[in-house]
């Protein structure tokens, strides 16, 4: 059967070259980076190669990139970090409702242990509010955290204005770029950022593997302690073919990032156009210009997301929905409420993100497909009258 | 995980639509949760000759209403009203754990659809109805307390 996969913010396939890359890791210089003989040495040299590579992107300095074993580990270390090095400055720490959980569930962690959590919200679009930021600002605040990209509704924040309000505030700021390394150009230092978390697996490298970037001169209590790796800041052997891996793909990622991005980006827009054109009832949902280049977001009125899901898998096709019966808890996205979305029309919801790889054979055979299984569950639907 | 039982019947489900003239329809659930359903059936002579749904909610929802309707077509009124959520699940080769409640949605349909039947033949008072079917006053809603705002 044809597969056609389209859930490429939840993970990516691993690029070729990528695979290449890591293969000499786990079959010659299988060495353990911490060993002084040959096979470690060049096992570290490697992980030293793809820490420059990231720190170049990034306009970072090596020493000031720290491997960590996925996004979510990156998020903890720089929230966890940070709220327990900087406690005597303050125990405030502002966020925002649509974060990922990996900084959500951290933060009300945080709250249980005594910081006061600050949550921003969002308007219709997804944005933050900058002027509910500012007045969130108190002498006990240390810690900003907002994502660069979400998730679910591919939304770019002004990651400037909020790099300035902190930088004003003498206020640390982190920002979760899971979603957006890899697909937006990001400079720390133009754009005042202190810590930024990044994932390899969104950007064709493999899981298990995530990036803290840490500007020189900010304290950072471990939070994972045992061995010295990472200049004493994450105990544990390297993930050396992960760390190559990513490394690769970041060069990959940002030598071609014009070219693959336009054409993520006409993908996205041809797909939303042809819903809008074919499927009556649906709603998109996030912005359609402060947005990742591949993600749409679209609620189908009438229907469930997961229904939709299984209906599409039948069809070999691969999307995620922000229903509760997918999110794995009892409510719908707190992405989709956040935006003032009513439960109803949350739980039709079907996130598509494009990636490298797709093509306009891919989307013509997922609209095919959406506008007869759409359709079809509507007319299973009690909720529809068409 | 689904069974291979429940991805047959969210594939192909049994019995969809509505009858003309049901003898009884019942609805349960909320759209705020995610999933309603609304089943009917014709009785000729105290058996169910027919039985149909229509629901709105995940794929074990959809199995849960196919396999429900299934289990009472031919059955009398008081059999159908023996049928537990948990037959439901057996005929389903299990459901996951989280999903079970669409399985007390799918008893609680059919038992509103006979109490509706039973409404309609005008001949025993609410008090019996409900004493008979053994409805609840709190139908299943496991996980939520919200109002149904009814926006779009």
């Amino acid at each position: 059967m044809r597969r056609v996969y389209l859930d490429n913010a939840s993970t990516t396939k691993v690029d070729e070259e990528v695979l290449n890359a890591i293969l000499p890791y786990l079959k010659e210089e299988y060495g353990n980076p911490s060993s002084i003989y040959s096979i470690g040495r060049n096992a570290k040299k490697a992980i030293e190669d793809a820490r420059e590579k990231i720190a170049k992107v990034l306009n970072a300095e090596p020493t000031e990139i720290f491997f960590t074993g996925s996004g979510s580990e990156s998020c903890n270390m720089a929230v966890r970090g940070i709220a327990n090095s900087y406690k005597d400055r303050g125990n405030h720490i502002i966020t925002s409702k649509i974060e990922h959980p990996a900084v959500l569930e951290t933060c009300k962690a945080l709250e249980k242990d005594g910081f006061q959590i600050t949550y921003i919200p969002v308007n219709e679009e997804g944005i933050i509010d900058l002027d509910g930021l500012r007045e969130a600002i108190t002498n006990e605040t240390i810690l900003i955290t907002i994502m660069y990209a979400n998730n679910e509704i591919g939304t770019l924040q002004p990651i400037k204005e909020i790099g300035e309000i902190a930088r004003k505030h003498n206020i640390f700021f982190h920002t979760d770029a899971v979603q957006a390394f890899g697909t937006i150009k990001i400079d720390v230092k133009g754009l005042g950022i202190d810590l930024l978390s990044l994932s390899g697996h969104k950007l064709y490298a493999p899981k298990g593997v995530g990036a803290l970037y840490l500007r020189k001169g900010i304290k950072l209590k471990k939070v994972l302690t045992g061995g010295h790796q990472e200049r004493d800041k994450r105990a544990g052997t390297e993930n050396v073919t992960g760390i190559v891996g990513l490394g690769k793909a970041t060069e990959l990622a940002y030598e071609n990032i014009e070219s693959t991005n336009k054409k993520i980006q006409e993908l996205r827009e041809y797909y939303i156009s042809e819903v809008v054109k074919r499927i009556p009832h649906i709603k998109v949902n996030g912005d359609l210009e402060k947005r990742l280049p591949g993600n749409s977001n679209i609620s189908f009125r009438y229907i469930e997301g997961e229904s939709l899901l299984l209906n599409l898998d039948i069809k070999g096709i691969c999307a995620s929905s922000g229903s509760a019966c997918t999110s794995g808890s009892l409510d719908p996205s707190h992405v989709l409420l956040a935006l003032g979305l009513s439960h109803e029309i949350a739980h039709g919801s079907l996130r598509v993100t494009i990636g490298k790889d797709n093509t306009k054979e891919d989307i013509d055979y997922l609209l095919d497909n959406l506008e007869e299984v759409v359709q079809r569950l509507r007319n299973m639907s009690p909720l529809y009258n068409g | 995980m689904y069974s291979d039982k429940v991805i047959d019947h969210y594939s192909n489900p049994r019995n969809v639509g509505e009858i003309e003239n049901a003898s009884g329809i019942g609805q349960v659930g909320n759209p705020v949760c995610g999933d309603i359903m609304k089943m009917y059936i014709k009785v000729e002579e105290d058996i169910i000759k027919d039985a149909t749904f229509k629901t709105f909610g995940c794929g074990a929802a959809i199995a849960t209403s196919s396999v429900a309707t299934e289990i009472i077509k031919g059955k009398t009124i008081e059999e159908a009203l023996k049928l537990t959520n948990k037959e439901v699940v057996d005929e389903l080769e299990g459901l996951p754990s989280a999903k079970v409640h669409c399985s007390v949605l799918a008893e609680e349909a059919i038992r509103e659809a006979i109490a509706d039947y039973y409404r309609k033949q005008g001949e025993k008072s609410e008090a019996e109805i409900k004493e008979i079917c053994g409805l609840k006053d709190e139908k299943e809603c496991p996980h939520c307390d919200l109002e149904n705002s009814g926006d779009e």
